[in-house]
């Protein structure tokens, strides 16, 4: 299925299931919040067209946190982790050459920069990014360490959960997401002011990754497998057919 | 009861960027030696067609200050009209321009730059053709969902005037949020205020 043939405008976002500008529990999006209604409009080639990203752009160490700042042959410290998954539209079709930048803090729960002040040591063998491009069929994988959580500015005593962030791109740039992907099980998912400001529970799974042990490899790595949903384009019958039939 | 329309999935949840886009986004902005460079940091790979412009601003809080952990991005076509993208289907765009930017801004100030080039026009769904513009999308600690919105120019008074987009908005008196304005010799301020009276509109496309 060629992706030209995807002609139809992009399907309105649904604003009723993303959040809100303003969630004053989460108390910087009060200043940062616009106040006036969006305008809302069909997408436009504007929208619909988004720049290529090449598999050859991904170096070899680009999708493997735990040796992409390694020295000396040394690695991160902390759980050895492979978080795998497929980026997908809302038809549920698998989305290739999407481009995925992740990062995160290291296992103590401190983010290599220079504004971080977390008394948490840093690693010298993790930076903390990476990148990868979804396969034919969407998939992607990567390895890294499990992040640990770590106290932020908001309340008195804010934590927030152990969480890797992504930055998605698709085909059109009206798909451009950034997100954070949560880890089952963990008990600081339902205390967080940043998860809080999703509105339902369904909304609060479609971020949390399960382990997947049929991924792990054993007396290795475990792994966790997160899914990621971009919007969709109208489609009509003809435009929808498979390639082949 | 009907069917369920269970063939469809729902898109991920947003959630902010937070305080450290830059260490996954612009790495090396942040100290962090990667990847041979930032991506989106060069939009002119070579030689450009068309009129190169600088566009400078600052995204501003409701309380006016600046954002100094914010990220910009910006898509646009080449001078004339053409994306250098998969889905362009209406002709080649300039080879060496890749018609998308990237900027984690200034740490200290908030500024941003984008050295790129004059849009060229595109149409609208319906064949009229829109003003020339830009795509921007902001993302930052607070905000929970990337913030849409467009550069227009305010030195395009007679393709302003027939936008599809800007004739339909109610308040005009909001139009000049969305125009960037030149300072001659190529250079165009556009700042961005997230709240305020001078908020600037922001896109559901």
């Amino acid at each position: 299925m060629s992706l030209t043939k995807q002609t139809g405008g992009f399907i309105p976002r649904d604003r009723d299931w993303q959040p809100e500008a303003l969630t004053p529990p989460y108390k910087t999006s009060i200043k940062r919040s616009p106040q006036a209604p969006l305008l809302s409009f069909p997408s436009t080639l504007s929208e619909e067209t988004s720049p290529v990203f090449g598999h050859d752009l991904i170096g070899e160490l680009d999708n493997d946190l735990i040796l992409n700042y390694a020295k000396n042959g040394e690695a991160a410290i902390g759980p050895r982790i492979i978080v795998h998954g497929r980026v997908l539209d809302e038809m549920g079709r698998g989305v290739p050459g999407a481009l995925l930048e992740f990062w995160q803090a290291n296992a103590g729960g401190r983010y290599r920069h220079k504004k971080e002040s977390y008394l948490a040591a840093l690693d010298p063998n993790f930076g903390g990014c990476g990148r990868t491009i979804t396969a034919q069929d969407g998939s992607y994988e990567f390895r890294t360490i499990q992040p640990g959580p770590y106290p932020w500015p908001n309340g008195m005593n804010d934590w927030r959960p152990a969480h890797i962030h992504f930055s998605v791109f698709g085909h059109g740039f009206a798909q451009r997401l950034i997100t954070q992907m949560y880890f089952e099980g963990d008990p600081h998912i339902k205390l967080c002011p940043i998860i809080g400001v999703l509105k339902t529970q369904e909304a609060v799974d479609a971020l949390t990754a399960p382990l997947d042990m049929n991924r792990t490899v054993p007396m290795d790595s475990r792994a966790f497998k997160f899914d990621i949903v971009l919007r969709g384009r109208r489609q009509t019958y003809f435009e929808n057919r498979k390639e082949g039939l | 009861m009907v069917q369920k329309l269970n063939e469809y999935l729902r898109e991920s949840p947003s959630q902010t960027a937070g305080p450290y886009v830059h260490i996954g986004c612009t790495p090396n902005a942040t100290g962090i030696n990667a990847y041979g460079g930032d991506l989106g940091s060069v939009m002119k790979t070579g030689p450009v067609q068309g009129e190169e412009i600088t566009v400078k601003g600052i995204v501003y809080d409701g309380t006016g200050t600046p954002l100094r952990d914010a990220m910009i991005e910006i898509w646009q076509p080449d001078s004339a009209g053409l994306f250098a993208s998969a889905n362009e289907t209406r002709g080649a765009a300039d080879p060496n321009f890749t018609g998308w930017g990237r900027s984690s801004g200034d740490m200290e100030t908030g500024e941003f730059t984008f050295e790129t080039v004059k849009p060229g026009a595109v149409p609208f769904p319906d064949g009229r053709m829109q003003a020339p513009h830009i795509t921007v999308w902001i993302v930052a600690r607070g905000i929970n969902i990337g913030l849409q919105t467009r550069i227009y120019f305010d030195d395009e008074p007679d393709a302003n005037a027939t936008d599809p987009i800007l004739t339909r908005i109610e308040h005009q008196n909001r139009i000049p949020t969305l125009l960037a304005k030149s300072a001659g010799s190529g250079e165009y301020r556009f700042d961005i205020h997230l709240q305020g009276p001078s908020e600037t509109i922001f896109f559901d496309i």
